[in-house]
C-alpha cells in the first residue's frame, strides 16, 4: 500500500480514524456538555488540557513528519476578516449550542438528542453559507488577506521553541488556575 | 477495559493528577500523525459536514442548484474520507459510551436546566441555532475547533492561532453572558 492512501483504500481508514477520535472524546469527556460549558465559564480546563496536548504532541510529530518528507503541511489561508468573524459567530454558537462541531457529533452517539438538533442546525448553517458563498468570496475573504502563512516564517521563531514555549506557558498557566482545586462542574 | 479503568484512577491517586485529559490529548496528536501521514487529510469536521449540507438541501433546491454553487463545486457531497470520518466519530463515541456504560438518552443538560429551566424545546431550538452559528462561523473562518483548533494550531498557522484565541476569547465572554461566571462559585 502507497502512503500517502489515496483512492477507495482511504475510506476504511475515515471510518477507523474517525472511530478514534469520537472515543477519544468520550473518554475525555468532551461529549458532555457540561465539561464544555465549565470550560467556558472557568471552572474547569479538560477542553484545554486535552487541545494543548493534542497541539504540543501532534505539532512536533507532523513537525519531524514534514522535515523527512512524509507528511505535507496544510495551512489555511489567513483571510483575516473572514477568520475573525468566523471565530466570533464560532465562539457564540459554541456557548449557546454546548458542542464544537467534533464534540457535537461525537455526543451524538452517546444519546445527546439536544446534540443531535445542534447537528441539523449545523447543516443548516453550512446551507445559508454556501448560498452567501459569492458574496462573501468577493466582499470578505479578499479583506486584510495574509495568506497561507505559518508563525515560524513570520517572526523568525523556529517550530520547536513554539512548542518548548507552549509547554512552559501551558504548564505555568495550568498550575496558576488549577490550585483552586476541584472539578467545579456544579 | 475496567483493568485500564483501574490501572488509571490509581496513578491518579498516586500523582494527585488526572492524567485523563493529557492521556486523551496525547492521543489526538499521535492520531494526527497518522492523519498527515497516511491520509494526508488533517483532522477536521466541517468541510465534510458542509458537503452533507449539499445532500440535505438537493430534495428541496433540485440537484442542479447543488452542483452548480460555487460553493459545493469545489466541494462536492460525496461518499469520501472526511463523511466517513463523521461517521466514524460518532461510532467511536458510541463504542466507547457503551464499553464505559455511560451512554445515557440527554435532552436538557444539568447546566443548560439550572439556568433556562426544563423546556426540551427551548434547549433543542437553542441548539440548533447555536448548531447554525458555529457552523456558519467555521465555514466563513475555513475551519472549527478541530480543523484550526487542533490540525491547524498544531502546525503553526497564523490563521488558526488568529481563530482559536479569538473564539475562545468569544465563547468564554459569551458563556459568561450566558450561564454567569466562575465568581457566583459556591
Amino acid at each position: 500500500m502507497n502512503i500517502p492512501v489515496t483512492g477507495p483504500a482511504l475510506l476504511p481508514l475515515g471510518v477507523l480514524f474517525g472511530f478514534i477520535f469520537g472515543w477519544l472524546l468520550q473518554r475525555a469527556r468532551l461529549t458532555d456538555t457540561n465539561v464544555i460549558i465549565a470550560q467556558l465559564r472557568l471552572r474547569d480546563y479538560t477542553l484545554f488540557k486535552v487541545m494543548l496536548t493534542a497541539i504540543i504532541v501532534g505539532g512536533i510529530g507532523v513537525f519531524f513528519l514534514h522535515s523527512d518528507g512524509l507528511a505535507a503541511y496544510h495551512i489555511k489561508p489567513a483571510n483575516l476578516l473572514a477568520v475573525a468573524a468566523g471565530a466570533m459567530l464560532f465562539g457564540i454558537g459554541m456557548a449557546i449550542y454546548g458542542y464544537c462541531p467534533g464534540t457535537g457529533l461525537a455526543a451524538i452517539g452517546t444519546g445527546s438528542w439536544h446534540a443531535l438538533a445542534g447537528a441539523i442546525g449545523m447543516v443548516a448553517g453550512a446551507v445559508a453559507f454556501a448560498f452567501s458563498f459569492d458574496w462573501i468570496k468577493a466582499v470578505v475573504l479578499p479583506i486584510a488577506a495574509a495568506g497561507p502563512v505559518r508563525l515560524p516564517e513570520l517572526t523568525g521563531i523556529p517550530d520547536l521553541a513554539w512548542f518548548g514555549g507552549l509547554f512552559v506557558i501551558g504548564v505555568l498557566a495550568l498550575r496558576a488556575v488549577t490550585h483552586r482545586r476541584g472539578t467545579g462542574l456544579e | 477495559m475496567a483493568t485500564a479503568e483501574t490501572a488509571r484512577i490509581a496513578a491518579d491517586q498516586r500523582t494527585g493528577v488526572d492524567w485523563t485529559p493529557y492521556l486523551t490529548g496525547a492521543g489526538i496528536g499521535v492520531l494526527s500523525w497518522a492523519a498527515f501521514a497516511i491520509a494526508d487529510d488533517p483532522l477536521g469536521i466541517t468541510t465534510a459536514l458542509s458537503a452533507i449540507g449539499g445532500f440535505a438541501v438537493m430534495p428541496f433546491a433540485g440537484a442542479e442548484t447543488v452542483w452548480h454553487n460555487s460553493y459545493w463545486a469545489q466541494n462536492l457531497p460525496s461518499l469520501s474520507y472526511g463523511s466517513l470520518f463523521l461517521l466514524g466519530v460518532m461510532l467511536g463515541a458510541f463504542a466507547a459510551a457503551m464499553s464505559a456504560r455511560q451512554f445515557r438518552f440527554e435532552t436538557i443538560p444539568a447546566v443548560w436546566r439550572r439556568r433556562f429551566g426544563p423546556s426540551p424545546a427551548l434547549r433543542f431550538t437553542a441548539a440548533f441555532i447555536g448548531g447554525a452559528i458555529e457552523m456558519y462561523g467555521a465555514r466563513l473562518a475555513g475551519g472549527c475547533a478541530s480543523g484550526h483548533g487542533i490540525s491547524g494550531t498544531l502546525q503553526l498557522a497564523l490563521s488558526s492561532w488568529v481563530f482559536t484565541i479569538m473564539m475562545f476569547t468569544t465563547a468564554i465572554l459569551f458563556g459568561r453572558f450566558l450561564f454567569g461566571g466562575s465568581e457566583s462559585r459556591p
